[in-house]
């Protein structure tokens, strides 16, 4: 066990794998809330565009995608985020995971919009406000506040997804063990270093974000 | 009402279809053929060790098959079974195969883990470009050319150490590198000659494709077998040599490598088997 940790760079690949997870995390929640706005607008279309998102990128294998970011759009369409190809490849990947976990995201947030009892968009409305300004004002700020643990769910998930993200070269953890099993074989401790690395990633998170929702929970 | 029923149909359609799934998975454990001589192979990987359909290709397949014949076990007694090449070495040592053909080069590190009877066959690492590049003519000429490779792949780690100036597109498999070579978004696709030469024999692939013929490496492919059992690989190695030797190899190679017009390394080849240990 040690001397994988000596001859290979396994603090590195998990640094890479953190920033893929906070870069997407970070794209997944904007898209996400934008997303989940559109789905709980007064505007049909734009109810029909979120719905029909979520129900794309929710059920299209992620491995899928990331194989298509490179191959098909990269490479057949010639769409290049970067003419360094690892650069390339960690880029598809950060927008792959946002794009694929918003969709989860706008669903985690439809649901703690569905916490705020429907009174209060009722009378944001009767004291003059516009959709946008209640949106902003009133609602999403209950909703973040009743979705962090479905959220905190979705973080963990994202952030063991990024694994997903070898299939197109990233130097990531799971780049990094195929790599391992490769010339030193399969073995239980190669296994327990990587599982051991993604725990202590995401238990510590799984913690706070418990932790927070019952702070932060709105009382009624 | 009706509602409920049409669900408790598609439920049971579900749960049947599942079943039966079962059952054909438990008959012959993922693998083909009926028997009970299990060999594990790539099911991947064209002119080496190829499933299409129920039928297996390739020139694993046929030293396979030429080796269990010698060692009393005919054709129709084999089951073949896919050895991926992370699980190679558990399938030896779980006893799920008796023996493993996979392109499995015989390196220090591996022999701690399981034996080896061969070499059958000396690669090497080779690169693959589109037949009309002329300027890619070895290693030492791909600087600031995009390459293409198995992720964590020996091939990948070698040319990251060795030629710093390349970049280098890795994917999950080496068919992903082969459509993007021949969408010309890398410029070649780097592995064992013995693979390389496969896909360019591919028939949507001739033609377009072809191996430079420069390696850079030696990969001795041996056969894997269970860790101490020196009586079953020198029986393995006296049917290699015997093989080899009736002409049988020659053929194999022709069959499965030539249609790509791949030139084997005759200085190398046919390889001598090492002693058993």
């Amino acid at each position: 066990m040690g001397d994988i940790l000596g001859s290979y760079d396994v603090l590195g690949a998990f640094w890479l794998t953190i920033r893929l997870a906070f870069f997407g995390a970070l794209g997944a929640l904007v898209l996400g809330t934008v997303v989940a706005v559109m789905r709980v607008s007064p505007v049909a279309v734009l109810r029909l565009l979120g719905t029909s998102y979520v129900n794309v990128f929710r059920n299209v294998p992620l491995t899928l995608m990331m194989v298509l970011s490179v191959l098909g759009v990269t490479y057949i369409m010639g769409l290049p985020l970067s003419q360094d190809v690892q650069q390339n490849a960690i880029r598809w990947a950060i927008v792959v995971l946002s794009v694929y976990h918003a969709a989860f995201v706008c669903e985690a947030l439809r649901s703690g919009v569905n916490t705020v009892p429907a009174g209060q968009a009722e009378a944001a409305r009767a004291v003059g406000l516009t959709f946008g300004q209640s949106m902003v004002n009133v609602i999403l700020p209950q909703a973040f506040r009743g979705s962090v643990a479905p959220l905190g769910s979705v973080l963990i998930a994202l952030i063991k997804n990024t694994t997903v993200a070898a299939v197109i070269g990233t130097a990531d953890a799971a780049g990094l063990m195929q790599e391992v099993i490769e010339n030193e074989t399969g073995s239980f401790s190669v296994f327990a270093i990587f599982a051991i690395g993604f725990v202590i990633l995401t238990l510590p998170l799984g913690l706070l974000f418990t932790h927070l929702s019952r702070r932060l929970a709105v009382k009624r | 009402m009706k509602v409920r029923q049409f669900g408790a149909i598609a439920a049971a359609s579900v749960i049947a279809l599942s079943l039966t799934a079962c059952g054909d998975s438990a008959k012959d454990s993922g693998g083909g053929g009926g028997g009970d001589f299990k060999i594990g192979i790539k099911f991947d990987q064209p002119g080496l060790g190829l499933k299409e359909g129920s039928s297996y290709t390739g020139f694993d397949v046929d030293v396979a098959t030429y080796v269990a014949k010698e060692l009393g076990h005919d054709a129709k007694d084999i089951s073949w079974v896919q050895a991926p090449s992370a699980q190679r070495e558990t399938l030896i040592s779980t006893g799920q195969v008796k023996m493993v053909v996979a392109t499995y080069s015989i390196t220090d590190e591996r022999k701690q883990k399981v034996s080896f009877a061969g070499p059958y066959f000396i690669a090497g690492q080779d690169l693959l470009v589109r037949s009309d590049e002329s300027t890619i003519t070895g290693p030492e000429t791909l600087t600031g050319k995009r390459l293409c490779s198995v992720k964590g792949s020996t091939s990948a780690q070698k040319v990251k150490d060795k030629y710093p100036g390349v970049q280098l597109q890795e994917f999950g498999t080496y068919s992903e590198c082969v459509a993007a070579l021949v969408s010309k978004g890398v410029d070649a696709l780097t592995t064992d000659n013995t693979i390389l030469a496969g896909y360019a024999s591919q028939d949507q692939y001739k033609g377009k494709l072809k191996v430079v013929g420069k390696t850079f490496s030696e990969e001795r492919y041996g056969i894997g077998l269970k860790k101490g059992d020196k009586a079953m690989c020198e029986k393995v190695n006296t049917a290699i040599a015997k093989m080899i030797s009736s002409g049988e190899w020659q053929k194999a190679v022709d069959k499965n490598l030539g249609p790509a017009g791949f030139k084997v390394d005759s200085a190398t080849n046919p390889p001598k088997q090492d002693a058993c240990a």
